[in-house]
């Protein structure tokens, strides 16, 4: 399935934008899986993405959780705790 | 019907002249209450010389909008402006202005005050302080999250309830 990340603030910094990419999730297409998922990536991704970081998730520009399942062309976002206001 | 505008910019905005366009043209709105968020600085703020804001351009204006579709629901509503700068501001600077008009002062406070606890704990804004030892993410506080569970919404923004939070 096609899937789309986009990162933000600290998660931004470390890890780029984003991007756009053909995904073959081993078993449910969660946002969770895509998360662990993406920590295999690079050094970098293991410590942003990381089990305990506080990490939020949107698909399609919602807040969702983890236990969310994506869509195919979905747009995923996961950055930290907002700060606005 | 209610008139609602969510606006996020650079530009600074002018108050009185979003008060007044609340009013405009009607003689139903009896009450107007506004938020202002300032850019603290000083001693007590650890010697902050700016704060750079970043966003997620579209969810944000539809997360606020489903806000204000909320707010809304809950309070008898006449008028909403919602504004939210981005980019470079200074100590001094207004961040945000949540301006609310009703027919009544109750409905416009607290209208007023929901979309603000709302807007501070789900809206994908964050922020960077600029100090003298450097630029640092400011941290999500939990008692932002506790100000929305007085509304009856959950909120595990900056943690879990009774945790404290992953640093990240």
């Amino acid at each position: 399935m096609k899937v789309t990340v986009k990162y933000f603030a600290s998660l931004r910094e470390v890890l780029g934008a984003g991007e756009s990419f053909e995904w073959t999730p081993a078993g449910a297409p969660t946002a969770g899986a895509l998360r662990a998922w993406l920590q295999a990536r690079t050094e970098a991704h293991a410590t942003a993405l990381a089990p305990g970081r506080a990490v939020r998730v949107a698909i399609d520009q919602e807040m969702a959780d983890e236990s969310t399942p994506l869509q195919d062309g979905a747009e995923v976002a996961f950055f930290p705790p907002v700060t606005g206001g | 019907m209610i008139a609602s505008r969510v606006t996020v910019q650079e530009a600074d905005f002018d108050l009185a002249a979003e008060v007044a366009a609340l009013q405009h043209g009607r003689e139903d709105v009896g009450a107007v209450a506004s938020f202002v968020g300032c850019v603290r600085g000083g001693a007590s703020e650890a010697g902050v010389s700016a704060l750079t804001l970043e966003h997620y351009p579209g969810m944000t204006e539809r997360a606020i909008e489903g806000m204000v579709a909320e707010a809304n629901r809950r309070f008898r509503l006449l008028g909403v402006r919602v504004i939210h700068r981005v980019g470079r501001l200074e100590p001094g600077a207004r961040i945000v202005l949540v301006a609310v008009a009703s027919a009544h002062r109750r409905d416009a406070f607290e209208g007023c005050e929901f979309l603000m606890d709302y807007l501070k704990t789900h809206a994908p804004f964050w922020k960077k302080e600029t100090t003298p030892g450097g630029e640092r993410w400011v941290d999500a506080r939990v008692a932002d999250d506790e100000a929305l569970r007085r509304w009856g919404i959950a909120s595990e923004n900056a943690g879990a309830p009774g945790r404290p939070s992953p640093s990240s």
